[in-house]
C-alpha cells in the first residue's frame, strides 16, 4: 500500500489554476523529487500535501487516513513532515531548543509545564545536533548560523520527530557547492526509516538522491517514473531538462 | 586522525558555561524582591499606601507580559479582565456582603478568567492564525466597549463607579490599606511570580517561546496553537482578575476607567518599558514608570505628562528591549526551557 496518495488535486488562487488535476503516489523508504520550471506547481501540490493549502478538488491520502482537510498539526501528529522553502528556523532560540521545540510537539501540555520529557529527549536532541555536524553550537542562538546550516538544522527540525514521511522544499536553496554534496550525504541514511518527497531545482541532487520522479508543467503531471526513465522521455526532455 | 569529543561530555561543558552565564537575571530578582520586602520600613503611611497600588499594578503588568513577552499575542485591552474582576468582587461585597478573602479573590481571578477565555476564543480561535493587529485592534474594542457600558450601566453606578466598597476581610479581621494590605499584595506578587517564572522556563515556555517566533511553523510541528493562546491567554486574563480584585478592596471603590483603553495602554508602557519577556522587566518598568510619576507630579505640576512621555519614547527608540537590557544579554533575556540541571 502507498504511503501517500495524492489524487486529482486541484488549486485555483483566483483566476490562476496553479494545479490542475495532480496525481501523486509515495511508497514507504522511497525518495521522490519533484521537479519542474518554474511556475510548475511544485510547491503548491507540496503545500497541498502539507496542508499549508487546502485544494479545491481532489483528495489526499496519507497511510490509508483520508487527510485532505486535516490541519497541518494533525498531519503532523500522523508522521508528516516539512521544511518550508524559505528558511523558518527561530533566529531567537538556541539549536539546541529549535530541536527541542520540534521534538516535544506531542508532549501532553502538563508534561510540557511541568518539563517532564526534557531529561528523555536530551539526548536525541544531541544525536540531532551532532548527526547535522552542530553539535559543538548546540547554546548558540540559531541567527548565528550561516544560510546552509541553518537549512541543515531546518532539515534537523523536520526530521527530530522520527516522520513517516518528509516533505522538503529546496533544501539546498542558497547553499554552495560543498554544502549540497553533505546535504545529499546528510539525507542519504534517512532512507531506512522515511519517505522523502523533495522539490530542488539542483538536478544533479535530485539524480544522486532519489528513486523516482515526477514531472511538472503547467500544474500537471508531465512524467512520473524511476529516474532513469524520466530522464529518457523526450516529452520531458523538451518541456524541462533542454531549459535547464 | 581527528579525536571526537563524547556527545556526553560537550553537552556537560556546554551546560556548566551556558548556567555560568545565567546569574544576572536572578541577582536582580533577588534585589528588587529585597528592596521591596524592607520598603514599608523606610516609607511614610501614605508612602506605603502608594506602594502597595504600585505592587498590585506590578501583577497587572505580570499578565500582560505573559501574552505578549512570551506568547506574542498583543493584548490592548487587559483591562477588560482587571476591570471586570474589580467591578465583580465590588458587586459581591456591595450586595451580597461578601468580603472574605477566601471567596472574593478566587471569584476576582474566575472571573477574569472567564473573561478572557470568551474574548480570546472570540479572537484568537478562528481556523486561520489571528494576526497581532486584529488581535490588538478587537481586544483593545473590547475594552473600550466595556468602559462604555460600565459609564451607561446605572447598577454598575455609571459615569461614578461603585464607591465605599467594604474592607477584605479575614475572619473577623479587616484589610485596610497600610503595611498589612501592602504585604499581602506583595506576598500575591511573588507567589505568582514564581508560578509564572516556573512556567516560562518550563518545556510549555519553550512552546510559547516557538509561538511567539513563528506560530505557523510550530502548527507543522504539530502543537495545537490554538490551544496553546487560549490557555495563555486565560492565564493571564485570571492573573489581571486577581490583580483587579486587590485593586478594588485597596483603593475602596471601582470606576469605569479601571476597565477602559487608558489603564489597558498603560499596562502595555510599563511592560515594554521594563522589558518584556523576563517578568522581572514588567515589575522594574511599573515601579520606574510609577516612582518617576509620581516624583514629576509634585516638582512639575503641570508639564510631567509631557517629560514623562518624552523619557517614555526616548527608552522605547533607544533601548527596544527596555530597561532590563541596560542589564542583561540578549541571551539571558531570552533564556533556558526544561530543567537546566538536565542540560
Amino acid at each position: 500500500m502507498a504511503l501517500l496518495e495524492a489524487k486529482g488535486l486541484i488549486k485555483i488562487f483566483g483566476k490562476l489554476t496553479a494545479l490542475n488535476g495532480a496525481d501523486l503516489t509515495i511508497a514507504a523508504n522511497e525518495f521522490h523529487g519533484l521537479i519542474g520550471p518554474n511556475g510548475s506547481g511544485k510547491s503548491t501540490l507540496m503545500k497541498c500535501i502539507a496542508g499549508a493549502e487546502t485544494p479545491t478538488q481532489g483528495t489526499v491520502t496519507f497511510g490509508g487516513r483520508d487527510i485532505t482537510q486535516a490541519s497541518p498539526a494533525e498531519r503532523a501528529r500522523a508522521g508528516m513532515s516539512l521544511k518550508f522553502q524559505i528558511t523558518s528556523v527561530l533566529p531567537a532560540l538556541t539549536l539546541y531548543d529549535n530541536i527541542l521545540l520540534a521534538l516535544q510537539a506531542q508532549t501532553s501540555l502538563l508534561n510540557l509545564a511541568l518539563s517532564r520529557t526534557r531529561g528523555v529527549l536530551h539526548d536525541k536532541v544531541m544525536a540531532m545536533l551532532e548527526q547535522f555536524r552542530l553539535v559543538d553550537r548546540a547554546h548558540e542562538p540559531a541567527s548565528a548560523l550561516s544560510h546552509g546550516q541553518q537549512q541543515w538544522l531546518e532539515i534537523a527540525m523536520a526530521l527530530a520527530p522520527e516522520p513517516k514521511l518528509l516533505l522538503l522544499d529546496e533544501p539546498t536553496g542558497g547553499m554552495s557547492l560543498e554544502e549540497r554534496r553533505v546535504t545529499g550525504e546528510l539525507l542519504q541514511p534517512i532512507k531506512a526509516r522515511c519517505s522523502l518527497v523533495i522539490v530542488e531545482h539542483d538536478l544533479d541532487f535530485i539524480r544522486d538522491i532519489c528513486d523516482r520522479l515526477t514531472v511538472l508543467d503547467q500544474g500537471q503531471i508531465l512524467q512520473t517514473g524511476t529516474v532513469q526513465h524520466v530522464q529518457s522521455c523526450p516529452k520531458v526532455q523538451e518541456v524541462y531538462l533542454r531549459r535547464a | 586522525m581527528t579525536e571526537t569529543t563524547p556527545l556526553s561530555t560537550v553537552s556537560l561543558t556546554r551546560g556548566i558555561s551556558a548556567s555560568r552565564q545565567w546569574r544576572v537575571l536572578p541577582m536582580i530578582e533577588i534585589a528588587v524582591l529585597v528592596i521591596g520586602l524592607l520598603l514599608p520600613l523606610v516609607l511614610q503611611d501614605y508612602l506605603t499606601v502608594y506602594a502597595t497600588r504600585v505592587l498590585i499594578l506590578c501583577l497587572f503588568a505580570l499578565s500582560f507580559d505573559l501574552v505578549w513577552g512570551y506568547a506574542g499575542i498583543m493584548s490592548f485591552g487587559q483591562a477588560v479582565f482587571f476591570g471586570s474582576a474589580g467591578y465583580g468582587v465590588a458587586l459581591l461585597a456591595r450586595d451580597l456582603g461578601i468580603t472574605s478573602i477566601l471567596l472574593v479573590l478566587p471569584a476576582g481571578l474566575l472571573i477574569g478568567f472567564a473573561f478572557a477565555l470568551l474574548l480570546g476564543g472570540f479572537l484568537l480561535l478562528g481556523r486561520h492564525p489571528a494576526s497581532v493587529i486584529f488581535v490588538a485592534l478587537g481586544t483593545l474594542t473590547g475594552s473600550y466597549a466595556c468602559d462604555r457600558l460600565a459609564r451607561g450601566w446605572y447598577y454598575l453606578g455609571g459615569q461614578n463607579g461603585i464607591p465605599s466598597i467594604p474592607p477584605m476581610t479575614i475572619g473577623s479581621y479587616e484589610l485596610t490599606e497600610g503595611p498589612v494590605y501592602y504585604y499581602m499584595a506583595i506576598g500575591f506578587l511573588i507567589v505568582v511570580y514564581l508560578l509564572c517564572r516556573f512556567l516560562m522556563r518550563s518545556q510549555f515556555g519553550l512552546a510559547l517561546a516557538g509561538l511567539r517566533e513563528n506560530e505557523q511553523r510550530i502548527a507543522f510541528f504539530g502543537y495545537k496553537v490554538q490551544h496553546l493562546k487560549a490557555i495563555i491567554f486565560s492565564l493571564s486574563g485570571a492573573i489581571a482578575g486577581l490583580a483587579g480584585s486587590l485593586y478594588a478592596f485597596h483603593e475602596g471603590f471601582v470606576w469605569p476607567n479601571m476597565l477602559g483603553v487608558v489603564i489597558s495602554t498603560q499596562v502595555v508602557l510599563y511592560v515594554l518599558f521594563g522589558g518584556s519577556g523576563t517578568l522581572i522587566g514588567a515589575v522594574i518598568g511599573t515601579v520606574v514608570i510609577e516612582a518617576v510619576s509620581f516624583w514629576l507630579s509634585n516638582s512639575y505640576q503641570d508639564i510631567w505628562p509631557i517629560i514623562l512621555g518624552v523619557l517614555l519614547l526616548l527608552v522605547i527608540l533607544f533601548r527596544p528591549a527596555g530597561l532590563i537590557s541596560l542589564l542583561l544579554s540578549e541571551r539571558e533575556r531570552v533564556g533556558s526551557f526544561g530543567r537546566p540541571g538536565k542540560r
